[in-house]
């Protein structure tokens, strides 16, 4: 099916799904459960590469799906252009691997109907956010995904998950409302709700205060579902407490999703671009690269300590963005697809070692390496690829980032950014000398290592962070510079959509 | 069940709920009915439905509804009213576009008029309704099992 009809599938197939799964949960063998969510997983991943495919041969800049036949202005649209592929194939790659990895994890917890239904609406959440043209479509997505992770954080149902989820649930809240109102504004000033139709109206209207003040309620909103550094405060809590499959979810994509791709979307193609806003975000990226890592390196709490590297790789990607060079934005985006790699992976790998040994607690562990041994060697590569170690792929983003802030003429930065992946080398060598170096002890002996599924998704996970570098080749290049064209035409996205 | 004068409330609460409780319930399949002309819809009208089950709760105890309705059935019938909606939306597909509308439209401000709206409204309003009605019964249930303890 190789039509502009795929673009609905990525909301439909993991709705039905959600609903689906909860449905025949009660009915059905754990094992059809299964089966149906790697079907649906595994489908997504398939048609995020038949959208890129679909975009190459058709030579358009963007394809856009009217919805029951409305055309954009006056119906809902939904939009596949290079960033929407880039921000797919993110996400459903991601949740591939998660959905395998869960087949044998999520064993620990009961209820898996109940997991799956609400992975479902996250994903379903996610993907529809990346697709839609339209802003109010975008808070409802951004709602539906959010309200499924606050209930996932507290899936194991102890005081310390409800607690977090709790504050969770408040501060994600939070950041709605002020989302919610900034939309009202932009809606009361412009009578529309299309992006592409409220960019026009908006570049027709020169130095209004209303997009500076809409954008300082976006930057809250986003900012706080992305973990920006002032922002940051749920992340901590909300991470260590999930099942290590679903923060691999929130971490690896929710926060980029709702909180960095939404951003970019709306700051770069509806309400324009300024200095101002660049300034501010790299301001908002360093400190939370630079803050961030120092809590990091304090951490004990596996988990924990990754939430805070969370932020501060989140503080790359906006370092790099904010830019707004070309190359600043590839060097951004392209470590917005690493981090969410890596990061994924050594979230599985916590939840791998907690499944086996029962802690999450560095000083717990010691010498993991020798009964886990495939555990150890792919968090051996994921912590080289987070610590910019050069042939994996966490080095050429960062190495990107700190030449485009060279470019620019902005030393410090450059200087923050290498400062930060200093103290992560620092930080992952105390992982791996507590956890996986060392003397095994006593009350580990009898361990094993983890099941075949969640085995293979790390593995498979661990080949991506080896081979990601070659994303920068002249072949695979397409890939980032089209998602990275999308963000410099700024307010053209208009015409583009409209035409 | 309905005349057990030691469960639920005062006897003149239980007569006002009698006489009334028919009607918010045909106000609510009003409202759904009438969703594509005049204002409210399956949301709206979902919402209403519940209300009337939760009205009979509140009047009579608990177990006036939890033993017609399990809790299971109510979100079996929840997962049924969203597969609806999204094969409704799907049918679309025969016509070319997700959502588009391809039943016939009738004449305008007619009750069976307008192709898959009313459809679409009476699966919104099964799956609000009884998502409501589950939420409804899992507070009662949680607070009925916290006092057993």
């Amino acid at each position: 099916m190789n039509t502009v009809n795929i673009i609905p599938l990525f909301v439909i197939i993991p709705l039905f799904s959600a609903f689906f799964i909860s449905f025949i949960g009660r009915f059905v063998k754990r094992a059809y459960i299964n089966l149906v969510s790697v079907i649906a997983c595994s489908s997504l991943l398939f048609l995020s590469f038949s959208g890129l495919n679909l975009l190459r041969s058709s030579a358009a800049p963007a394809l856009v799906y009217k919805i029951g036949g409305w055309a954009p202005p006056f119906g809902i649209c939904m939009v596949l252009d290079g960033l929407t592929n880039f921000m797919l194939i993110t996400v459903n790659l991601v949740a591939f691997f998660v959905s395998i990895y869960s087949l044998n994890y999520m064993d620990k917890y009961t209820d898996r109907p109940k997991f799956l239904t609400l992975f479902f609406l996250m994903l379903t959440g996610m993907n529809g956010l990346i697709v839609t043209g339209d802003l109010f479509n975008l808070f409802v997505f951004l709602e539906i995904a959010s309200i499924a992770s606050y209930a996932l954080v507290a899936f194991g149902t102890e005081a310390e998950e409800l607690e977090a989820s709790f504050k969770y649930t408040i501060m994600g809240s939070l950041a709605s409302s002020f989302i919610f109102v900034g939309i009202a504004f932009l809606y009361g000033f412009t009578s529309t709700l299309n992006m592409a139709d409220m960019a026009s109206i908006l570049s027709a209207k020169q130095n209004i205060w209303i997009v500076n003040f809409v954008a300082v309620l976006f930057l809250m909103g986003f900012g706080l579902k992305a973990a920006l550094m002032p922002f940051h405060g749920w992340i901590a809590d909300a991470h260590p407490s999930a099942p290590a499959s679903i923060s691999a979810m929130l971490s690896g994509v929710l926060i980029k999703t709702l909180g960095i791709y939404a951003l970019m979307r709306v700051f770069f193609n509806v309400l324009g671009m300024t200095d101002a806003y660049l300034s501010v975000l790299m301001f908002l990226g360093s400190l939370s690269i630079i803050v961030a890592v120092i809590l990091a390196l304090s951490q004990w709490d596996l988990k924990r300590l990754l939430a805070y590297h969370s932020i501060s790789q989140i503080g790359y990607v906006v370092l790099g963005i904010g830019l707004g060079t070309p190359l600043g934005i590839l060097g951004g985006l392209f470590h917005l697809f690493n981090h969410s790699i890596f990061k994924s992976l050594l979230f599985l790998t916590s939840g791998a070692i907690d499944y086996s040994t029962g802690t999450r607690d560095l000083k717990e562990m010691s010498g993991l390496r020798e009964k886990l041994p495939v555990t150890a060697k792919t968090n051996l590569i994921a912590s080289m690829s987070i610590a910019g170690i050069p042939p994996f792929n966490g080095f050429f983003s960062k190495l990107i980032i700190i030449f485009a802030c060279i470019q620019k003429g902005c030393i410090g930065y450059a200087l923050a950014a290498v400062i930060g992946s200093i103290l992560t080398l620092a930080s992952f060598t105390k992982v791996q000398k507590f956890a996986f170096f060392g003397e095994l002890k006593e009350k580990y002996k009898a361990i094993t290592e983890v099941p075949l599924a969640m085995k293979l998704s790390m593995i498979g996970l661990a080949i991506i962070c080896i081979l990601g570098g070659f994303l920068l080749l002249p072949s695979f290049r397409f890939f980032l510079n089209d998602a990275v064209g999308v963000l410099l035409e700024g307010r053209d996205y208009a015409k583009i959509i409209l035409k | 069940m309905i005349d057990n004068s030691k469960t639920g409330m005062s006897l003149i609460v239980k007569t006002i709920t009698r006489l009334t409780v028919g009607l918010i319930l045909l106000f609510g399949i009003y409202i759904v009915l009438h969703g594509h002309l005049s204002p409210g819809g399956g949301f709206a009208g979902g919402v209403i439905i519940a209300l009337s089950f939760v009205h009979l709760m509140l009047a009579f105890g608990k177990e006036v509804v939890t033993s017609k309705i399990s809790k299971n059935l109510a979100s079996n019938l929840e997962s049924i009213g969203a597969l609806m909606f999204l094969s409704i939306a799907a049918i679309g597909f025969f016509g070319g576009s997700f959502f588009l509308n391809i039943l016939k439209k009738g004449e305008p401000f007619e009750l069976f008029s307008a192709g898959t709206i009313p459809l679409s409204n009476l699966a919104i309003s099964l799956k609000v309704g009884i998502g409501l009605l589950a939420i409804f019964l899992a507070l009662v249930i949680l607070e009925g099992a916290k006092k057993e303890r």
